[in-house]
């Protein structure tokens, strides 16, 4: 088998990856003038959460895609609607170019295309009912680095805000999508029924309406009663973005592999699962 | 197909007022919802009042989170109920094969927990002004969309996630589990409305929009996804 060649291969590569980053981390990156060695978390923290709302997104594509997929005027209808946000988000940004300051319109663009781009590569490389094996091990694994998120967040507030939590625009949302994730992890956990996946997609696809609307409410809630935001204009040194990204980079290669290795146990199983009720049906009922 | 089918299929408000009316009847003649959702609101409202014992001014300000908290688990209460009762007889499996559209049910069972909560909460409104001698400072009146909006905010997704929670174990838990991650927005609306409506020092104008918006998503998702959650086995 193709996997078995080919995974310890790729889990060295992302072990000396992984260490190199954290070399890189730890002591090649410069450290921040007022909040010290403290910061160093930071390349932890926001790798993580970079992976985990990748991977949260992954879940929501995979959900829409196992529904739309079956019938083929809304399969349609949604191709064309992830064809149009991929222009709709270049004319926004190159032409129309309502941005605030700090957004460059090339990274709109770009990010236009990659959720154009990751929908129709999905849907070329998994069938319908994989999909849905890929939203499991893409909420699975997205909730753990959502959950490294949550923990590295307050252990870095603690020293630099004099708080562990505040409810601020960024904290609240990914609490709330954290929480909605875990929802359907329980959600799939418990389900009876013999139509698991569509629950779930259906799910999914609520929370998902959901966090704008979190994050939209939180930004007002914010800006009315002002509490501790990070300080600076985003300004960040390039020795330190040069680490952050390669600790992502890594973060990105460890995600993949496990979801990987995951992924094949899900669709094992269900293959398992698959051949069990077929025998079931196909036994003699004189074999008792 | 029979004629009385077939109408039903063409006029699906025929079908949504049928449901209600045997939801509102049935109701009518056992009251389990009604009477578990007061008494449980009324529980919530004793104890509060007399661990926390505030002055005008503290109640003021706790009094819209404290109100939508007891109406929103003693909305769990009658949701949980929406459902469940239709698989005593099948009456769900019949739903299923019958060609009424599956958006008219939804409709009728989010209609009937509207008006029980609604009914719930006037009822319950005189005593939580007496117990936390409320008097708003605000426009008094914009209480009434907020409370419409929100309770519409909770129900829609509630007789919708009651209906997921349908197939699940302990189906009674579950639903809570469901239910509130999603409501967030939408709680954090109506209790900040409240507030700034009772403190009268906001305008309230805002997250009336928000619960607007929240109410239209959910309720056009609710539609749209409905009938595969009904015909999910």
């Amino acid at each position: 088998m193709k996997m078995k060649r080919i995974f310890p291969i790729l889990a060295l590569l992302t072990a000396v990856l992984l260490s190199f980053a954290l070399y890189e981390a730890l002591v090649a990156a410069p450290t921040e003038q007022t909040m010290g060695n403290v910061q160093r978390i930071f390349y932890y923290h926001v790798p993580s959460a970079w992976t985990a709302f990748l991977l949260f997104f992954i879940n929501f594509v995979c959900s829409i895609q196992y529904l739309v997929r079956p019938n083929p005027v809304a399969d349609k209808v949604t191709n064309w609607t992830v064809i149009a946000i991929g222009i709709a988000t270049c004319i926004v940004a190159f032409v129309i170019r309502p941005l605030p300051e700090a957004m460059e319109p090339s990274s709109v663009a770009t990010t236009g295309l990659a959720i154009t781009g990751l929908y129709f590569l999905i849907k070329k490389y998994f069938s319908q009912s994989r999909t849905d094996a890929l939203a499991v091990v893409s909420a699975e694994v997205g909730v753990v680095f959502c959950t490294v998120v949550l923990v590295t967040g307050p252990l870095w507030a603690r020293p630099v805000w004099g708080i562990w939590w505040t409810w601020d625009v960024r904290l609240t949302s990914t609490l709330v999508l954290w929480l909605i994730y875990i929802s359907y992890l329980m959600l799939r956990r418990f389900s009876t029924s013999g139509q698991t996946p569509v629950l779930a997609a259906v799910l999914a696809i609520f929370g998902a309406l959901d966090v704008p609307l979190v994050y939209f409410s939180i930004w007002i809630f914010r800006t009315q009663h002002p509490q501790p935001v990070i300080g600076g204009g985003g300004s960040i040194d390039p020795r330190m973005l040069h680490v952050l990204l390669i600790n992502w980079l890594a973060f990105l290669c460890f995600a993949a592999l496990v979801c990987w290795s995951r992924y094949r146990l899900e669709i094992l199983q269900r293959d398992v699962e698959e051949t069990q009720a077929l025998e079931a049906l196909l036994e003699p009922r004189s074999s008792r | 197909m029979n004629k009385s089918s077939g109408v039903a299929y063409r006029v699906p408000s025929g079908v949504t007022g049928a449901t209600l009316a045997k939801d509102l009847r049935l109701e009518w003649r056992s009251k389990d919802a009604l009477n578990s959702m007061l008494f449980f609101s009324l529980l919530v409202v004793v104890v509060f009042s007399f661990s926390f014992d505030p002055n005008a001014e503290e109640s003021r300000q706790i009094a819209g989170g404290l109100v939508w908290v007891a109406f929103l688990f003693a909305a769990v209460v009658a949701l949980n109920q929406t459902w469940a009762r239709e698989l005593r007889n099948h009456v769900l499996d019949a739903y299923r094969v019958s060609p009424a559209p599956a958006n008219s049910l939804f409709l009728a069972k989010a209609l009937g927990n509207f008006i029980f909560v609604a009914v719930l909460e006037i009822l319950m409104t005189p005593l939580f002004i007496m117990f936390y001698k409320l008097r708003p400072l605000g426009p008094a009146w914009q209480l009434i969309p907020v409370a419409a909006l929100g309770t519409w905010a909770l129900v829609v997704n509630g007789t919708f996630f009651a209906a997921i929670s349908l197939r699940t174990r302990s189906r009674e838990i579950m639903l809570p589990l469901l239910l509130f991650p999603v409501s967030i927005p939408a709680l954090l609306a109506m209790v900040n409305a409240t507030t700034a409506i009772l403190t009268g020092q906001l305008s309230a104008r805002f997250w009336i929009v928000l619960l607007t918006t929240y109410d239209v998503v959910f309720t056009i998702a609710c539609l749209l996804l409905f009938e595969l959650v009904l015909n999910a086995e």
